[in-house]
């Protein structure tokens, strides 16, 4: 992958994930003010596909953005080289990927 | 200029190569005395073999950058009274090259990722062709103007973390050249220089954090280049002109 | 054991600011793997989910929690000092935005705290 590329996904993903996180920040916010319970979460996002839209996006997005991150890290700071890396940005990022729509898939659907 | 025999500065002078050791010298105190003087003082009067490096000694051509007290400096420039803590001085070689020889540093690296850069201008006419008229008001003329002035003094190189972490790194002066090459319309190399600059060893490794910026002596800044190379290459890649 | 190359300059306010987001990116992309498998409790119903946040309302937990909020506020005002920095006319002022950003960064932390007391 060039430089270029990963470079533009990372601040495409980045650009789409900021007003993600305020909605998400509020509803945090939101919910802890109510006291937080199973029963408080899932009320809101069971059954509901644009809860279940948001988390997705949310997921994917915060997927790459986290996997590119991480490999700039394991490179300029643990020496890493290219195939390495590779293996690490992929690896993350997928885990990342499939624990988070296992999440997503556990809250919406009933 | 006054002079007082009990006046003296405790200076740690790098000697050595990467392998080495600090050593001291006590050095005269002097009114208006720069890091420069003392350099040349000790190795007037302390000891001939000492390294170093300058040429104009007047702030105008970069050869006497070293790190001094932790940061790199035009030696010359630097007033003793404004980088001296508690009567202490610390004088090493720039920071990011090899080191040749005590505060002489190897500038090799640094110009073979000048040329790794593209940062050589590529004519579109001949001599025998009319000059072109370029308008020093044009947007690209003026961004051009701010970063031309660069001479290659190595600071923001030796400052700069991300040359420190990944030696594939251009760095902030190449990559400032290169931005001002950019947007110079009589260039014809603008593909390969921003296909340079997506490389491996481009301008996506910055990470904003601006010590060049905030250290260079001719006040330029690389970190505004960079980001200008950041568009200009993601625009090129999403045209499909580099891949 | 002596170095030759002494860096000093490492503390500036702006440097710091971009170390600050580095780090957050870090720590938040250890902390998602275990947000995502303590949400995926749900799907063997309320049951243990529930359990697990009654764990959560422990002192320590609450504060761990508003650690990382604040670390989420950090890394996404760094990311958009990033993403100004590389997009819009540059701008003088930065290291009183940078001081500004890391005070908003606070506050939104401190008002989940509230929340969460």
């Amino acid at each position: 992958m060039s430089a270029v590329r990963l470079y533009v996904w990372q601040r495409l993903t980045a650009v789409l994930m900021v007003p993600l996180i305020a909605v998400h920040l509020i509803v945090i916010i939101y919910a802890t003010n109510r006291g937080l319970s199973a029963a408080e979460i899932l009320g809101r996002t069971q059954g509901s596909v644009a809860w279940g839209l948001f988390y997705s996006l949310f997921v994917a997005a915060a997927s790459i953005h986290g996997a590119i991150g991480v490999r700039g890290v394991a490179r300029e700071w643990l020496g890493w080289r290219e195939t390495a890396l590779n293996r690490l940005m992929w690896i993350f990022g997928v885990v990342l990927l499939v624990l988070g729509l296992r999440a997503v898939f556990a809250v919406v659907v009933p | 200029m006054s002079t007082t025999a009990e006046a003296t500065i405790d200076v740690r002078v790098w000697r050595g190569g990467e392998e080495g050791e600090y050593q001291s010298f006590a050095v005269p105190r002097r009114d208006s005395q720069t890091v420069l003087d003392v350099v040349t003082w000790i190795q007037r009067h302390a000891d001939p073999t000492l390294a170093y490096r300058f040429a104009c000694r007047v702030g105008v051509c970069g050869s006497c950058a070293m790190t001094v007290n932790g940061r790199p400096r035009w030696t010359c420039r630097t007033h003793v009274s404004k980088v001296v803590e508690d009567g202490r001085l610390e004088i090493g070689p720039l920071a990011n090259l090899p080191v040749i020889r005590d505060l002489a540093a190897d500038m090799t690296p640094f110009f073979e990722k000048w040329q790794k850069a593209e940062g050589t201008f590529v004519p579109s006419r001949t001599r025998h062709e009319p000059l072109e008229s370029i308008s020093p008001e044009s947007a690209e003329r003026q961004a051009a103007d701010a970063a031309i002035e660069c001479i290659n003094c190595g600071v923001c190189y030796a400052a700069c973390d991300t040359v420190r972490w990944n030696p594939e790194y251009f760095g902030p002066a190449a990559l400032n050249r290169s931005w001002s090459l950019v947007n110079d319309v009589r260039d014809t190399a603008n593909l390969q220089r921003l296909a340079a600059a997506a490389s491996n060893g481009g301008c996506h490794n910055c990470h904003s954090h601006q010590s060049c910026e905030q250290l260079c002596p001719k006040g330029l800044n690389p970190t505004a280049s960079i980001a200008g190379l950041k568009r200009r290459t993601m625009q090129a890649y999403i045209r499909g002109e580099i891949a | 054991m002596s170095h030759p190359h002494n860096t000093s300059y490492r503390g500036d306010r702006l440097w710091l600011a971009a170390m600050v987001h580095r780090v957050s990116g870090v720590l938040l992309a250890a902390f998602l793997p275990l947000h995502f498998l303590v949400l995926g409790l749900a799907i063997e119903g309320e049951g243990q989910l529930d359990g697990f946040l009654q764990w959560t309302k422990t002192p320590l937990v609450k504060f761990a929690e508003t650690g990382l909020v604040l670390l989420l506020a950090i890394h996404l005002l760094g990311g958009i000092r990033v993403l100004v920095i590389e997009n819009m006319p540059w701008r003088e002022g930065q290291k009183r935005m940078a001081t500004l950003a890391a005070a908003a960064a606070v506050c939104i932390a401190g008002v989940f705290l509230v929340a969460l007391l």
